[in-house]
């Protein structure tokens, strides 16, 4: 009797962990599944036989690894370049005597409220004022969109890096006797290279893939690879489209895996005693 | 303060002011080579500041800096010759033992001789060889015992691990001071006693000059050759351990360094003064009649269970007895007051003991008023307040907040609780100005004859003495004679009424 009971009451009981379940269900159907799919078209043919049609046209098509490259070298360029303006701007915002009450920061932030496709065109429309269409500058205008796009979310975790830097260490820096150029580059950056992995992992992620900026600042002037998928799946290419973004996920998750190690290593702080 | 000789750092009426508070005020302080000086105060009183602007983090607002005779206030922190062990360590987390050691020397550079190309001798600037750098950390490693450590990362090391390469760190760049910020704040203690016994023998092997700050007075203690006691901002006291620690000067170093039975005390005559309602023989010398306070330590408390041979003396009887190791720490109450003790007799627990105190353990210190306080005092059954014999009007609705007083005197709270607050016993305070002084008895709410008026600088310290030995300290613009007879009255609204253990004990049905 009391077994039963407590059986009865084990049903209706509600763990901790079952606040999980919403999430797992939709992970399983809308991020597992579709991968799963997708992996099974890039090694099928048109038929649904496997294959391996689809990684033979890849890369015997040097358009295809061209544009692969491409987009690589325009993501790490994005990267760099937002790197570069966003590094000294976050540590000037983290400075409470420039920045007193976080205003600035979220007038940095701020473009990101705006509809993203609306902001593409506005910008196309500023570069066209200043004398740099897509139709002449291809190139030039894709790297000014994108940098103005993926910069706030440079800003952002170098920023809250930047706000949690450990004054006591630069202050032992300049103890040790050096200069506020070497307490820049020998401490503060060591110790934001979390934040910069970080950065750089928000930003490269999505330019690799992104394809409305080049195309609207370009004018279909520049494929990138996410052009060529887009490209792929709308002409009913699905084996070739699916193949060209499992290979977007290996890049994705190498470039995760690059990061998390940067994380892992600097996050390491003197707080552990014992 | 006259120069002493060797002189390497001099704090010349240094004052530091954050956003309009002063944490640091007038400074002054020589210091020799090779000296171990502690800053020893509780917290904010000033001593990480004063050491921070040594270091060069923080700018004197006022005063100098003397480092060998020439002011360094204003050069940045890299530019000094001086080290620092932080209170957190502040490691390098992203670089080894080694590494985080080698830091200093890797910047540094030194001068050599070389000749130019017209064939003059110029000098010229060079970095240390890595050779140099290999010889230096090593021996540093070698000497806080780490040397098999040097390709750890930091974050695998222990504490005290820690701890050790701070140190190697600053003193691996010959410094020729050295500035440790309560360093073994985060050490367990046994390990913190190690340590102290180990920087003590790395100051006597090195030679150069320690400025450590702390708030632990036995780390002060231990180590120092000179203690800086600090309060606010000053210093209250400089002077080597056994002077701190014997001769204090007032009541907060006595009650900072050691422990220590502090009374209130009245010089009773020449070289005699009243406390624990006797009059004991003392060896310094105060005007009669005025107000001290009287320190004696607890290893200075004599006791005797012979009452008959002691009977002109204090009798007490003991209320605590803990077994300390090497001694026994006994309570003696005597009358209200507590009297600690240390001893190695054994006496039982409950018993009557007499208490005597030699004159030379006597230590007289001024008072210093900076509000009166009555610890003594209590609440009657109209809701006033009494001190000594004499009654004050009080707001009795401060001790609970939210609540006021209904038409039978009880005190109701917020809640609707009643408590009634007759016989209350509560510690009463107001500032020295909110008393004032009324010609003629009757007039106010104490009558008292002024024993003194001292002129100081804006206005005079009165000090008005009741029958029962209550003292009044006024500051008032205006000057009595001694001898007069007059009032004092308090606006209740400036007695500050602290009740003596919880309210709860006063509630009623």
């Amino acid at each position: 009797m009391k077994e039963n009971k407590s059986k009865l009451r084990g049903l209706f009981t509600f763990k901790r962990k079952d606040l999980c379940i919403p999430y797992a269900v939709f992970l399983v159907l809308f991020i597992i599944i579709p991968i799963l799919i997708i992996v099974a078209y890039a090694f099928m043919d048109a038929d649904g036989h496997f294959s391996f049609d689809a990684l033979v046209s890849f890369f015997a098509t040097p358009n295809k690894t061209n544009v692969l490259i491409t987009s690589v070298f325009i993501a790490i360029q994005t990267t760099l370049l937002c790197l570069l303006i966003g590094y000294p701007l976050a540590y000037f915002l983290a400075d409470k005597k420039v920045n007193k009450n976080a205003v600035l920061v979220t007038l940095f932030i701020a473009p990101m409220w705006i509809n993203f496709v609306m902001r593409t065109w506005a910008t196309r429309d500023l570069l066209y004022m200043l004398g740099i269409d897509g139709g002449t500058h291809p190139y030039l205008a894709t790297s000014i969109g994108m940098v103005q796009n993926y910069l706030p979310f440079v800003i952002l975790p170098l920023y809250t890096t930047m706000l949690k830097l450990d004054k006591s260490q630069i202050e032992a820096a300049a103890d040790l006797g050096a200069n506020p150029v070497q307490v820049f580059f020998k401490n503060i950056v060591p110790q934001s290279i979390p934040g910069i992995a970080a950065a750089a992992t928000m930003t490269f992620m999505p330019t690799m893939s992104s394809y409305v900026i080049s195309d609207v600042l370009s004018e279909y002037k520049i494929t990138l690879f996410g052009n060529y998928i887009h490209l792929d799946f709308s002409s009913s290419l699905w084996n070739d489209g699916a193949f060209m973004a499992v290979i977007m996920l290996i890049l994705v998750g190498l470039t995760m895996l690059i990061s998390s190690r940067f994380e892992k290593k600097t996050e390491v702080r003197g707080g552990q005693l014992w | 303060m006259a120069k002493k000789e060797n002189c390497i750092i001099s704090l010349q009426g240094v004052t530091k002011v954050f956003d309009g508070t002063t944490v640091v005020d007038d400074f002054n302080l020589d210091i020799t080579k090779g000296e171990f000086v502690t800053f020893l105060g509780p917290s904010g009183c000033g001593k990480s500041t004063t050491l921070r602007m040594i270091a060069g983090f923080e700018t004197p607002t006022e005063g100098k800096i003397l480092l060998n005779g020439e002011d360094i206030s204003k050069i940045p922190p890299y530019q000094r010759p001086i080290n620092t062990v932080f209170q957190k360590y502040a490691l390098f987390p992203y670089l080894d033992v080694y590494d985080n050691i080698a830091f200093g020397l890797k910047l540094k550079k030194i001068p050599y001789e070389a000749t130019d190309k017209n064939g003059n001798k110029v000098t010229k600037y060079r970095h240390l060889t890595r050779e140099e750098i290999d010889k230096k950390v090593m021996h540093a490693l070698k000497l806080i015992d780490l040397e098999d450590l040097e390709n750890r990362d930091i974050s695998t090391l222990s504490g005290g691990q820690q701890q050790r390469v701070a140190i190697a760190r600053a003193i691996v760049n010959e410094p020729e001071i050295l500035l440790l910020d309560e360093p073994l704040g985060a050490l367990d203690l046994k390990m913190r006693q190690d340590m102290q016994i180990e920087l003590k023998e790395m100051h006597k092997k090195l030679g150069i000059t320690f400025i450590y700050v702390t708030h632990d007075q036995e780390e002060a203690l231990t180590m120092s050759d000179t203690i800086v006691v600090m309060k606010g901002g000053e210093i209250q006291q400089v002077g080597n351990p056994t002077d701190i620690y014997n001769e204090p000067v007032n009541a907060f170093v006595a009650n900072f360094i050691g422990e220590s039975n502090i009374y209130n005390a009245t010089m009773a005559g020449k070289l005699k003064v009243k406390f624990l309602g006797k009059v004991f023989d003392c060896v310094d010398d105060f005007p009669v009649n005025e107000k001290v306070d009287v320190v004696v330590r607890p290893e200075d408390v004599k006791i005797s269970d012979d009452l008959d041979a002691y009977k002109n003396d204090l009798h007490g009887k003991i209320i605590s007895k803990v077994f300390k190791g090497v001694h026994y720490q006994y309570i003696i109450l005597v009358g209200k007051n507590e009297v600690e003790c240390r001893t190695t007799k054994d006496f039982p627990d409950g018993s009557e003991v007499a208490i005597t105190v030699a004159a030379q353990d006597i230590q007289i210190m001024k008072k210093e008023f900076t509000k009166n306080i009555y610890t003594d005092a209590w609440i009657d059954k109209n809701n006033k307040l009494v001190i000594g014999d004499d009654t004050f009007d009080v707001d009795v609705t401060q001790l609970l907040p939210g609540s006021h007083v209904d038409e039978d005197l009880y005190l109701i709270s917020k809640d609707g609780k009643k408590y009634d607050l007759d016989d209350a016993d509560v510690i009463a305070e107001f500032g020295l100005g909110d008393v004032e002084i009324i010609d003629g008895e009757d007039n106010g709410n104490a009558n008292g004859t002024i024993i003194s008026v001292v002129y100081e600088g804006d206005h005079y310290s009165v000090l008005v003495r009741t029958e029962e030995e209550e003292d009044y300290v006024v500051d008032t613009p205006y000057t009595w004679n001694v001898g007069d007879l007059v009032s004092v009255k308090v606006d209740p609204k400036h007695i500050k009424l602290t009740l003596k253990g919880g309210i709860e004990k006063y509630e009623r049905e």
